[in-house]
């Protein structure tokens, strides 16, 4: 059926992994994803020297706006996961928050309508940042021994239990963190491209049928898409949220005395 | 089909390493400039909004403190004056009965010691009027005793004691 449906347009049916992959624009330095990156980091740039340009008490709207960012990141995020000294993280969260964002939300922005996060290596990059960033401050902290004691013993349990949880604790703070920070950000924008494919393409296949019931139908399709760009902006917010409030909570739990 | 147009089909889960190198100096680039040009102004201002907001709360408590004992101190002193007026009323009442008590004693004083004087000079004159009168009458009686009894009763002596018995007589008489 979806070939016929196909060969009715010449439309990318069904959708795949391949639209991820637009053709280069030129070479592989300077691709879609590339300069929507560049795009992003320019815009943010922008729009915080603009805000802050000349900060007042009593703010303007991009300065409030600029400062809304802020406070949620410092004292929902920061503070809420690693205490009082955990504001000292709260600029670079920001940062890490806004730029998530921004580029999440380029899956409904028309025109790009796609995220530079549904390709793994911008997610890979900043959960290596977080990663590395956490173990940093750990080791600062602590010293490199206490730092992997605390990671890996968990104090109070019978010494035989130390064979079982040693490997567990191993693998979960230095290897389960870091990937599921970058897979579940890079998976959650990739579904839901594929998504919003497979409800608007599917929608025009639909159109582009010879049956009138098919065609009549395909209007749920562009509803559930519109729905669908809602949900996105959603999932965006969220994504960002989720994957700054645990980059601080590994943080936390870097610069915890116990366990 | 169409990914076949676009050549090789891509894993999702790798990553492309140019990409990285992009995604990696892109957004150092982004977190040097926002963290050296904005975000410490941004933690300045809301530690200065804080500061606004506390320091105008404490302020306003401040001159409500104020307020409070300006008011306080307004009624003590308020009662004070009233209480100072209050004894200053009453002294004044003291002192005028005080006055009107000395001024009636003396009046008092005055009218004694005027109608003592009055009766001490009264009885002198009276003293001295009798005192004439004794003179005069005995003088008269005996005059007009020896008129009508004649030379019998020319001894001196005889006739001092007599007049003097009658004049006795007359004062217990009169006193009487």
């Amino acid at each position: 059926m979806s070939g016929q449906l196909v060969a009715a347009e010449g439309l990318p049916w069904p959708p795949s992994v391949g639209d991820f992959y637009p053709p280069d624009v030129a070479g592989p330095w300077v691709t879609k994803f590339g300069i929507m990156v560049w795009l992003a980091v320019a815009l943010l740039i922008i729009f915080f020297m603009l805000a802050y340009r000349k900060p007042k008490l009593v703010p303007g709207r991009a300065q409030w706006a600029a400062e809304s960012v802020y406070g949620l990141v410092r004292d929902n995020i920061a503070r809420e996961q690693i205490g009082n000294e955990g504001i000292r993280f709260a600029p670079y969260f920001t940062v890490l928050f806004s730029f998530i964002v921004l580029t999440n939300l380029f899956a409904i922005v028309p025109g790009l309508q796609i995220s530079p996060n549904s390709h793994i290596a911008f997610p890979i990059v900043l959960a290596l940042i977080s990663y590395v960033m956490y173990l940093y401050v750990g080791v600062r902290k602590h010293g490199l021994g206490k730092y992997l004691k605390m990671s890996l013993i968990i104090p109070n349990v019978p010494w035989p239990m130390h064979f079982l949880l040693i490997p567990i604790e191993l693998m979960q703070n230095f290897i389960v963190r870091p990937v599921t920070l970058a897979l579940r950000l890079f998976a959650n924008l990739f579904a839901g491209h594929l998504l919003l494919l497979v409800f608007t393409v599917g929608g025009f296949v639909m159109l582009n049928s010879s049956s009138l019931f098919i065609q009549v139908t395909s209007v749920f399709s562009f509803l559930m898409a519109i729905v669908m760009a809602f949900f996105e902006v959603l999932v965006a917010i969220l994504q960002a949220y989720v994957f700054v409030t645990l980059s601080a909570n590994y943080i936390g739990t870097s610069l915890a005395d116990e366990h | 089909m169409f990914i076949a147009a676009e050549g090789v089909e891509h894993n999702p889960i790798l990553p492309i390493w140019q990409e990285m190198v992009i995604g990696t100096i892109s957004f150092i680039l982004l977190v040097i400039v926002l963290l050296k040009f904005v975000m410490p102004r941004m933690e300045a201002m809301y530690q200065a909004r804080v500061d606004a907001i506390e320091g105008g709360l404490k302020r306003a408590e401040a001159a409500q403190a104020e307020a409070n004992q300006v008011l306080e101190q307004y009624r003590a002193q308020l009662a004070e004056v009233r209480t100072e007026a209050a004894r200053i009323r009453d002294d004044a009442r003291a002192d005028a009965e005080g006055i009107r008590q000395d001024i009636l004693a003396k009046a008092r004083e005055e009218s004694d010691r005027i109608v003592a004087a009055g009766k001490e000079q009264l009885a002198a004159e009276r003293a001295t009027i009798v005192r004439e009168l004794r003179t005069e009458v005995g003088t008269i009686a005996v005059d007009l005793a020896s008129k009508i009894v004649g030379e019998s009763l020319a001894d001196e002596a005889r006739r001092k004691g007599t007049v003097d018995r009658f004049l006795s007589n007359l004062e217990s008489a009169g006193a009487r």
